[in-house]
């Protein structure tokens, strides 16, 4: 026996005062990603069979290479707030569920991090 | 982690086959979940065949006349039998919804009955409510107001105030909504469920109530009023025609407003 009212149980430890930051930044994520989605997959089909020097000359334009980085950066922002509410709903260890809160947030700025990275060097390279 | 499959203890076995008498020409049959702290064990699932011509038209009458005339051990809870109480709610044909107001014709084949999900069960359809009512005494679910009451009179609403009560007030906090939710079903110690949710909605609208932003403080909440993802099954099943994802979703854009 506990001897703790269910009141007391249902109360826990009290609302956090946040959380609605993260619910919008989703949401406003989510737009953002309508157009810059669109407008990547029309790239990539018209630009997925070619050479290095023809991905070169796509990327090498300000605009895609700005539009690129933009995607990417909202799309592993999009995916690891996503991936946070996944763990949070599965996963129920109090523990295990910070260490992979961590890492979905750590893997999601490694990727973006990465991905600017390529973009960069195939638009700015010699 | 979540779990996907009942425990070993839950898992539902074969049960007995009560018949009624023979030469009935209009044989229901219903499948009912069994399980009595006495006795212990696995849950098991009685088969009951009841003549339909003599039975009243909703599941609720079905199971009555199974307690009279075939097995009076079965137990659930009943009340108003018109689906103001809340009292039957239960997981009739693999939804959830009162017994009370379920026809009986609109089921196809035999008739499956179950307690509410992810609930403990007490015995047979009978499920503890009690975590479900705690958590519809946090949100405090009466009139909260600085200003004191008028000496001489009740306090007044507007007509247009009091009809942005309809579509909430009418909750009779029967659980199928909460307890269809797979989001309480993952998180239910700490996500509130749409009814605790509908019912902080009611009194935040209510133009009476001063304590919008207490109340709002106590719901913003990455698990309490945010663990709802539109998932939607709550206004599927609500047996009252009510919408509580509609309700959720207007709380978020109250706390967006409020910044």
């Amino acid at each position: 026996m506990s001897f703790r009212t269910p009141l007391k149980q249902a109360l826990g430890l009290g609302a956090s005062h946040s959380g609605t930051s993260r619910w919008w930044a989703q949401r406003v994520s989510s737009v953002a990603l309508v157009p810059l989605l669109i407008w990547l997959i029309i790239g990539m089909v018209h630009h997925g069979g070619a050479d290095y020097a023809g991905a070169r000359a796509w990327l090498g334009s300000p605009v895609t290479a700005v539009l690129a980085i933009l995607a990417l950066v909202a799309s592993f922002y999009h995916g690891a707030l996503g991936m946070q509410i996944i763990v949070e709903d599965y996963v129920g260890h109090e523990t295990v569920r910070l260490v992979l809160v961590v890492l979905v947030k750590f893997a999601a700025v490694v990727f973006a991090v990465a991905g600017i990275f390529a973009v960069l060097l195939v638009a700015l390279g010699d | 982690m979540a779990k996907f499959r009942l425990p070993a203890n839950s898992r539902i076995q074969p049960g007995r086959r009560h018949s009624t008498s023979v030469g009935v020409k209009n044989v229901k049959v219903l499948k009912v979940y069994r399980w009595s702290p006495d006795q212990g064990g696995n849950p098991r699932l009685d088969t009951y065949e009841i003549d339909r011509d003599s039975c009243g038209p909703m599941v609720l009458d079905a199971l009555i006349k199974i307690k009279n005339e075939l097995d009076s051990t079965l137990t659930f809870r009943r009340s108003c039998r018109e689906g103001v109480c809340g009292s039957c709610a239960m997981n009739i044909a693999g939804r959830n919804t009162l017994a009370c107001t379920k026809p009986i014709d609109e089921i196809e084949g035999e008739i499956r009955v179950y307690p509410l999900p992810s609930l403990p069960v007490i015995k047979d359809l009978v499920p503890d409510m009690t975590h479900f009512y705690a958590q519809y005494a946090s949100i405090k679910p009466w009139l909260q107001a600085k200003t004191p009451a008028p000496s001489n009179r009740e306090r007044l609403q507007s007509q247009e105030d009091r009809a942005k009560l309809d579509g909430l007030y009418e909750c009779i906090l029967c659980a199928c909504c909460t307890t269809g939710c797979p989001s309480w079903w993952w998180n239910s110690k700490r996500y509130l469920g749409p009814a605790a949710l509908l019912q902080s909605q009611r009194w935040l609208v209510d133009s009476r109530d001063e304590a919008t932003g207490e109340r709002l403080d106590d719901l913003e909440d990455s698990f309490k009023l945010y663990r709802c993802h539109t998932i939607m099954n709550c206004t599927e099943v609500c047996p009252k025609g009510l919408n509580p994802a509609q309700a959720i979703a207007r709380i978020k854009g109250r706390l967006l407003a409020r910044g």
